[in-house]
């Protein structure tokens, strides 16, 4: 049996339960079956997919997942801690228990993409595959041909948003299962919203995720989008996270990355109008045989468009990280910037990145930069660390913590910033109570 | 405290100390002069354990211990400490994660228990307030940025807060103008204490107008040719390095 046809009698079983579904549906999952039996898994013999193994996706067998069942109290423990709308997946399954839209404002909706299609299915099969394509991938097409729960969040023109939108996607271990969750983001004119993507599990979970993200900002709109995955290091993970960007719109991605076996990300931002800016911002932390890719890509499609990028990969063990992002400008885009910074470090000798920085341009009067640079720790400073007494390790731990600083600090959100201070500092020995430091750092503060 | 004896230490193939003696007793204060590459900062790195420096003969001890088998944080644990002459940038690691970490570690190794954050700020502000620099310092990446003054009163700080048993402070008054000169002194002359010594490596007779020392040392060529007490840098600055080098030869 080949790779694509255990996923493929997985869709069929499934797909006899939806046949109420509305037709638009029926047709486009069909597409995407059709897509991806076609095309298949892909290989390495595909540029895209050059650095990136998938078989132990392809070759894997994963169930779909019939409830949501999770403690309050391991929810709990996951969660990040503040202030959210929150929509709760537990394997890709809706929980209500575990999400809280308590105050959520007329002018904003969050909803679980299973109501949304009960409530007025035509409002999104409008939008829903206009950015990502079944062509775009094979997990796109696989996302598209299983699409069934995920979330859609519409916000209002003029809207601020106060809150920020969690999204939260918890793993369970046992049996191994898959999702492909799809959200769908609208934001409207002049618009401004935080949306938080949360990736976390227990920590035995082997469960493989697929999620395409298609976020469409109208004229002027603001949106923060925070993806923190941080998903059980058994854990497959891909995303496909596509952008459109109208005139005057300001889109900030902060991707960190700490946790899964076999993590890819896809980011790719259309700069549509002019005066639209897109910030990509970074950080990927790699431990034991974990490989972290990510392949973003800026479309400056318009004149006087922006973007900055700045990515960091900290590599130890046998980790290994890809880097590509590319930087398109398309013919006669005039007056655009664009730059791209990628930074690694490799903590160990066995560790390694593969660090691709493109620039593809059709426009005489732009500003482009990019820079790829990989090393080790800073000799010099670990020596001056260790002639203060402390010990090698934490030196090292610290001049770690400091490479990731340079991402974290640009993280508005403290909840965000901390967690992840605090993943990267798990490698500081015990007696170096950084939680203890930061809080006394705060007093000193106030 | 500090035994060095006969100590031959070569760097990339070429000899720099050439038997060099010195004993610093508790509650002593030590000037090291000399002229260019008579071998003054060699010593203290080598004390504190730089990479690069090959001992080939000799022997330094510190309370007793043999510190050339002592690693170089445990040095430092020991209360073996160096003050950089060109202190490094460490960017992201903000003064206060350096000032509480090297605390710890200093603390546990002597089996003490972290000492209490709010206890921990009082003691840090204190020092800041003696050195004449803001809080905001301690929010800053370790000397990333900083004037020369900065770094320089950075390292007092280091020292005020860590209170070392040996103090030995590399051309500390390299780059300072007069006002950041007297703060840095006035730091150093705080640490002096019954149970503490200071080694002060210096080219100038100057910072010695401020911090008075016991003991003046005179390195040329890999070798202290002359000890006195501090009319001893005064007769340097007068006639300068050659005279004495002229007698030693």
């Amino acid at each position: 049996m080949s790779d694509t046809q255990t996923f493929l009698d997985t869709l069929n079983a499934r797909s006899q339960q939806c046949e109420a579904e509305p037709t638009w549906i029926a047709a486009r999952r069909q597409a995407g079956a059709a897509r991806f039996e076609a095309i298949g898994f892909p290989t390495r013999r595909d540029e895209e997919w050059k650095y990136t193994d998938v078989r132990s996706i392809a070759q894997g067998n994963f169930a779909l997942a019939e409830s949501a069942e999770f403690s309050q109290a391991q929810a709990a423990a996951l969660t990040l801690p503040l202030d959210a709308y929150r929509l709760t997946f537990v394997d890709g399954v809706f929980s209500s228990a575990l999400s809280d839209l308590d105050a959520l404002p007329d002018s904003v909706q969050v909803l679980p993409l299973s109501k949304a299609l009960i409530d007025n299915h035509e409002a999104v099969g409008g939008p829903l595959g206009r950015l990502t394509s079944v062509d775009f991938s094979a997990f796109a097409a696989l996302n598209t041909a299983f699409m069934e729960e995920g979330a859609v969040v519409r916000i209002a023109p003029g809207t601020v948003v106060e809150k920020p939108i969690l999204l939260q996607f918890l793993s369970r271990a046992g049996t191994p299962v898959m999702s492909h969750p799809r959200i769908l983001v609208e934001a409207g004119g002049r618009s401004e919203a935080t949306l938080i993507e949360h990736y976390a599990g227990e920590t035995d979970a082997t469960n493989f995720t697929n999620v395409v993200a298609e976020l469409m900002l109208d004229r002027g709109a603001i949106l923060n989008h925070y993806k923190l995955q941080e998903a059980p290091l058994g854990d497959m993970h891909v995303a496909s996270i596509h952008v459109e960007q109208s005139r005057d719109t300001r889109y900030s991605s902060y991707n960190l990355n700490l946790g899964g076996a076999l993590v890819r990300n896809d980011l790719i931002s259309d700069l549509n109008g002019q005066g639209a800016e897109t910030n990509f911002l970074g950080l990927f932390f790699g431990q034991g045989r974990q490989h972290v890719d990510n392949h973003t890509k800026v479309n400056h499609n318009a004149p006087l468009t922006f973007s900055n990028e700045n990515y960091k990969g900290i590599l130890d063990d046998r980790a290994h990280g890809v880097f590509n992002g590319k930087v398109y400008v398309k013919r006669d885009s005039q007056k655009i910037e664009g730059f791209q910074s990628n930074q690694n470090l490799l903590l160990s000798d066995r560790a390694h990145i593969d660090a691709k920085p493109e620039l593809e341009i059709y426009a005489d009067d732009v500003k482009c930069s990019h820079g790829t640079t990989t090393g080790q720790l800073d000799e010099e400073a670990v020596y001056a660390l260790r002639t203060r007494g402390i010990d090698e390790a934490t030196a090292r731990g610290l001049l770690t913590l400091a490479f990731a600083g340079e991402v974290l600090d640009q993280v508005a959100l403290d909840a965000v910033a901390e967690r992840v201070e605090l993943a990267v500092a798990g490698k500081l020995p015990e007696r170096f109570n950084l939680a203890g430091l930061v809080e006394a750092a705060v007093a000193l503060n106030d | 405290m500090l035994e060095v004896n006969d100590l031959h230490v070569t760097v990339e193939g070429t000899e720099i100390l050439k038997g060099l003696s010195l004993t610093i007793n508790a509650g002593e204060v030590h000037a090291l002069m000399g002229p260019n590459g008579a071998g003054k900062s060699t010593l203290s790195a080598v004390i504190a354990g730089k990479d690069g420096y090959e001992v080939t003969q000799g022997s330094i001890t510190f309370k007793g211990q043999d510190v050339l088998e002592m690693e170089i944080e445990e040095r430092a644990q020991a209360g073996l400490l160096l003050g950089f002459q060109y202190p490094v940038e460490i960017p992201g690691v903000k003064n206060i994660y350096l000032l509480k970490a090297a605390l710890n570690a200093q603390r546990a190794a002597r089996g003490e228990d972290e000492l209490p954050a709010p206890e921990f700020m009082k003691l840090v502000k204190e020092k800041l307030g003696l050195m004449k620099m803001d809080a905001s310092f301690l929010q800053r990446a370790v000397n990333e940025g900083f004037s020369g003054g900065e770094k320089k009163r950075n390292e007092i700080l280091q020292m005020l807060v860590l209170q070392p048993k040996l103090a030995m402070l590399d051309e500390i008054d390299s780059g300072l103008d007069i006002d950041a000169m007297k703060v840095v002194a006035d730091g150093v002359n705080s640490l002096r204490a019954e149970d503490r010594a200071i080694l002060l490596v210096t080219h100038y007779q100057r910072l010695l107008d401020y911090i008075v020392p016991d003991k003046v040392h005179v390195l040329v060529d890999g070798r202290i040719v002359k000890t006195g007490d501090a009319e001893l840098a005064k007769e340097l600055e007068a006639n300068g390095y050659e005279g004495i080098e002229e007698s030693a030869a």
